[in-house]
C-alpha cells in the first residue's frame, strides 16, 4: 500500500499536466484553423453575426418558427422537457401548441402538422425543422409577406439539407438560414 | 431504403470493421509487441515511469494489482473533491460559476472517478473550465484503469508459458499495473481521442477558453451562448465509455454534436473500444474462436434490445397520434431533427449497453418500451459493456455458465484448463447478485420515502404515475451500471440522491472489479489441466447459448417485477 502512494500521486499529477494540459492545448491550437477560430460556426447577415447551430426563438409570424424549446432557447442553460410520453400535463401542453398553431395558420388541416413543430427538442436549441414543418408554414408566410408561394417553396427546396452523402440520416432545414434567406428575398 | 435505417446499419458495420484491427493493436499494447506508434510513445511512456518513480519490470500478482488500482483511484477522489469544492476562486472560471456543495462534489467525484459520469449538475452553470478539464482527466484515466485491469484478467486466463512440474505460471505474476495503465491511456485512448477531437472541432464544436457570448437574434432578442473547450472533452467522453457531457443535455446540444457526421463518429466511439477489447482478448489468449463466440452472444443480446427500440421510436407516441397530427419523423419529444428518431434510439441502446451514458436524445421522453430496453441494457451491463469492465462482467457470467453446464452434463467445470470450484463460484454469485441488489434496494428505498410523504419529495419526479417510478428505477440502474445517463426529469441534486447514488456507484465499480480479478487470479495459480476429450468446450455455439441463458435468467429476470411496475405498465396505459 505505502509503496503505491507516492507513485500514484506523481503519476496523477503528470497525467493532469499531460491530458488536461498538453492534450487540450494541442487540440486548441489546431482548432484555431477551424471556422471562426474554433468558437462555434457563425453566419453574418446585415453586419450582425449569429451562431449557425444554435436555435433562435421566432415568435413573429413573418418568420418560420423554430421547434418549441423547454428552456426558452436559453443557450446558457440548455435542456429538454424530460416529459414522459404518457404525462397528462405534457399532452395538454402539446394540444395547446397545436391549437395555437392552428390559430396562427388558418386554412391548415391538423393532419398536416408534423409532430416536431409541437414537441420540444432535446437540447432546447435544435436549429433545424423537418421539411414538412417548413411546408406547413408556407401559407402563413405568403399571406404576411406577400411573396409568391412558388418563391418560398423554391427557398425551402434550396435550403433543404440532404441526408449525409444522400444515404444516411434525415432531411432537415436550418431555420435561421431559411429566415435570413427569406429576409434577403425582398 | 429509409435513410435513417441505413444510417444506423452503416454505424454498426463501421464500428465492427474498425474494432477488429483495433483489437489486434490493443492486444499488442498489452503484450508489449512492436507497433508503428512506438517511436512516439516509447519516450513519452518512459518519461511517465521515470518521473513517477515506477519500476515497470516489477510484476504483480492479482492482489498487488488491486492495491495499486485502489490507491491511485483514492487519490483521484481526494483531488477531485478539493477542486470541485473550490472552483469559484481557482483559475479558468470566465463565467464566474460557483463551487459545488459537499454532497454534490461527493457525487460528482465518485461519478467521474468510477467512469460513471452521472451528472447531478449542468455543465454550463455548475462547473468552471478548470473543473471541466479535471473531469476530462478522470475520463481518460478512469477508462485507462478499466482497460488495464481487464488486461490483467486476460493475462490470468492465458495458458502457462513455463511448463513447470507444478503447472503454475510464475506464481501468478500478471504484469505491472502502472505499465498497463499508462499504455492504455497514452497508446489507446489518446490517439483516438485526438483524432476525434479534431474532427469535432472542424465540424463546428467549439474549442475555446472564452466565456459566454452575447448575441442579438434575427428577431431582436438578446441571448447568451455558452462555449468552452468542448471538442477535446467530447472526444474522450465518447471513447472511454464515460458519457459525462460538457453541456447539460450532453450530445443533444448542437455544439456537442453539430451534425449527422459527428453523430456517426460519436456513436461509433461508444462501441469501438468495448468491441475491440473482445478481439484483444482473442489476440492475447490466441483463442480467436472464443472471442467470436463472446462477440456473437453480445451481438445477439444487443440486437434484441436495439431492434424493438428503433421500431417504437420511429412509430411515434400513440398519445400524440390521437391528437390528429402527423408523426412522419417518429417520436420527436426530446429529440433533434438532425439525428432523427432511428439514430437517437440506436444511440440510446449503444450508450446503455456499454456503460457510456452520454445521450443524443432525452431518454425520459422516449416511448415506454424503448425506456425499458435502455433500462435492460444497464441491468445486464455486459453486452459489450464499459471499456474493460464490460468484459469483466461478462467473465462472471462465463464462470456461472461453465459451472452450471458442467453440472448438467456431468463434467468437472473447467474454463481454459482451470478447475472452477466453490470459492470462485461464491465470488461469482456475489458479484452477479450485487447489481440487482443495489438497483432494487435503492429503488425500493426511494419509492418508500416518496410514497410515505409525496409532498416533501414532490421535487423529485417530473412525471406522475408509472413513469415517475421508472425515473427512480433508472437513476439507480444508471448508478449501479456505472452508466451515467438519466431520466433527467428526476430532481436529483438533493442530498439523498447525491449520497445514495454516490455510494451505489462506489460499490458497483470496485466490487465488480475486485471479484473477477480475484477469480481470475485464483484460477491462474491453479494447476493447468490440458484440454482433453472430456473438456467442456467453451468456444461453441451451444456454450454461447448457455451463457446467454444465464444472463437472461440472472440479470434480466431479477428485474422483471420492477420493470412491470414502470415501463411495462406505462406501455399498457398508452397502447
Amino acid at each position: 500500500m505505502k509503496s503505491n502512494i507516492l507513485p500514484a500521486i506523481k503519476l496523477t499529477l503528470l497525467c493532469l499536466v499531460f491530458f488536461s494540459g498538453i492534450y487540450t492545448l494541442t487540440v486548441y491550437g489546431i482548432s484555431q484553423f477551424a471556422s471562426n477560430n474554433g468558437k462555434g460556426e457563425i453566419i453574418s447577415h446585415n453586419g450582425k453575426t449569429y451562431y449557425t447551430n444554435i436555435a433562435q426563438s421566432f415568435t413573429d409570424d413573418k418568420y418560420f418558427y423554430s421547434r418549441p424549446s423547454a428552456v426558452n432557447y436559453n443557450a446558457a442553460g440548455s435542456g429538454g422537457s424530460n416529459k414522459g410520453p404518457s404525462n397528462p400535463d405534457y399532452l395538454a401542453q402539446v394540444q395547446s401548441r397545436i391549437d395555437t398553431f392552428l390559430v396562427h395558420n388558418p386554412g391548415i388541416n391538423k393532419s398536416e402538422i408534423p409532430s416536431d413543430l409541437v414537441t420540444a427538442s432535446g437540447s432546447g436549441l435544435d436549429p433545424h425543422i423537418s421539411v414538412q414543418a417548413a411546408n406547413v408554414q408556407v401559407k402563413r408566410i405568403v399571406k404576411i409577406r406577400g411573396i409568391a408561394e412558388s418563391d418560398i417553396r423554391q427557398l425551402i427546396l434550396s435550403n433543404t439539407e440532404k441526408p449525409l452523402l444522400g444515404l444516411f440520416g434525415t432531411e432537415r432545414i436550418n431555420v435561421l438560414k431559411l429566415n435570413i434567406a427569406l429576409d434577403n428575398l425582398k | 431504403m429509409n435513410t435513417e435505417i441505413l444510417g444506423i446499419i452503416f454505424m454498426y458495420g463501421a464500428v465492427v470493421l474498425l474494432a477488429i484491427p483495433l483489437g489486434r493493436y490493443i492486444g499488442k499494447i498489452f503484450t508489449n509487441e512492436k507497433t508503428w506508434l512506438d517511436k512516439i510513445f516509447n519516450p513519452l511512456d518512459n518519461l511517465f515511469y521515470k518521473l513517477s518513480g515506477i519500476d515497470i519490470s516489477k510484476e504483480m500478482n492479482w492482489k498487488q494489482h488491486l492495491v495499486a488500482l485502489l490507491t491511485i483511484n483514492a487519490f483521484w477522489f481526494i483531488l477531485s473533491m478539493f477542486v470541485l469544492t473550490n472552483m469559484s476562486w481557482l483559475p479558468l472560471n470566465p463565467d464566474g460559476n460557483p463551487s459545488m456543495t459537499a454532497d454534490l462534489a461527493f457525487n460528482t467525484s465518485v461519478s467521474f472517478v468510477t467512469n460513471t459520469n452521472l451528472q447531478h449538475y449542468s455543465g454550463e452553470t455548475g462547473l468552471s473550465y478548470l473543473g471541466q478539464l479535471m473531469l476530462m482527466l478522470w475520463q481518460f484515466i478512469s477508462a485507462g484503469t478499466g482497460i488495464a485491469i481487464c488486461a490483467v484478467v486476460f493475462f490470468a486466463m492465458r495458458e502457462p508459458k513455463v511448463s513447470s512440474p507444478s503447472g503454475r505460471d510464475r506464481e501468478g505474476l500478471l504484469g505491472n499495473f502502472y505499465f498497463l495503465f499508462v499504455r492504455s491511456c497514452t497508446r489507446i485512448l489518446l490517439p483516438l481521442s485526438f483524432a476525434a477531437a479534431i474532427i469535432y472541432a472542424f465540424n463546428g464544436t467549439p474549442m475555446t477558453f472564452e466565456g459566454k457570448d452575447t448575441v442579438t437574434t434575427l428577431q431582436g432578442d438578446t441571448v447568451q451562448v455558452s462555449r468552452g473547450p468542448v471538442a477535446a472533452f467530447v472526444a474522450i467522453k465518447q471513447l472511454g465509455t464515460n458519457g459525462g457531457g460538457f453541456y447539460g443535455p450532453n450530445s443533444t446540444h448542437p455544439f456537442e454534436n453539430p451534425n449527422y457526421f459527428t453523430n456517426i463518429i460519436e456513436t461509433i466511439s461508444i462501441f469501438l473500444i468495448p468491441i475491440a477489447m473482445i478481439f484483444a482478448m482473442g489476440f492475447v489468449l490466441k483463442r480467436r474462436k472464443l472471442a467470436w463466440t463472446i462477440f456473437g452472444v453480445m451481438t445477439i443480446g444487443f440486437l434484441c434490445l436495439v431492434i424493438p427500440s428503433v421500431y417504437y421510436e420511429m412509430q411515434g407516441n400513440p398519445a400524440i397520434s390521437q391528437m390528429g397530427i402527423a408523426e412522419p419523423n417518429g417520436s420527436m419529444e426530446g429529440k433533434e431533427i438532425r439525428f432523427g428518431s432511428a439514430a437517437s434510439a440506436y444511440w440510446a441502446i449503444n450508450t446503455t449497453c456499454t456503460s457510456n451514458g452520454s445521450v443524443n436524445a432525452m431518454h425520459d421522453s422516449m416511448t415506454p418500451l424503448t425506456g425499458m430496453f435502455t433500462l435492460l441494457g444497464m441491468m445486464i451491463n455486459c453486452f459489450y459493456g464499459g471499456v474493460g469492465v464490460g468484459f469483466l462482467n461478462f467473465y462472471v457470467f462465463i464462470i456461472l455458465a461453465v459451472f452450471i453446464s458442467g453440472l448438467m452434463v456431468g463434467r468437472t467445470p473447467e474454463f481454459l484448463g482451470k478447475k472452477i470450484e466453490a470459492r470462485e463460484m461464491k465470488i461469482a454469485m456475489l458479484i452477479a447478485l450485487l447489481h440487482p441488489f443495489l438497483i432494487l434496494a435503492g429503488t425500493a428505498l426511494a419509492s418508500f420515502l416518496y410514497s410515505g410523504n409525496p409532498e416533501a419529495y414532490s421535487g423529485w419526479l417530473a412525471n406522475p404515475g408509472f413513469h415517475g417510478f421508472s425515473e427512480m428505477l433508472y437513476e439507480f440502474s444508471s448508478s449501479s451500471a456505472n452508466n451515467g445517463s438519466g431520466f433527467e426529469g428526476l430532481g436529483d441534486n438533493t442530498p439523498f440522491w447525491n449520497i445514495a447514488c454516490g455510494l451505489v456507484m462506489l460499490l458497483a465499480r470496485y466490487l465488480p472489479i475486485i471479484g473477477p480479478v480475484a477469480i481470475a487470479g485464483i484460477l491462474a495459480s491453479k494447476k493447468y489441466i490440458p484440454e482433453s476429450a472430456g473438456t467442456l468446450k467453451t468456444d461453441t455455439a451451444t456454450f454461447g447459448l448457455m451463457v446467454f441463458a444465464v444472463i437472461a435468467i440472472v440479470a434480466a429476470l431479477s428485474f422483471f417485477p420492477a420493470l412491470t411496475l414502470g415501463p411495462i405498465a406505462e406501455y399498457f396505459s398508452l397502447y
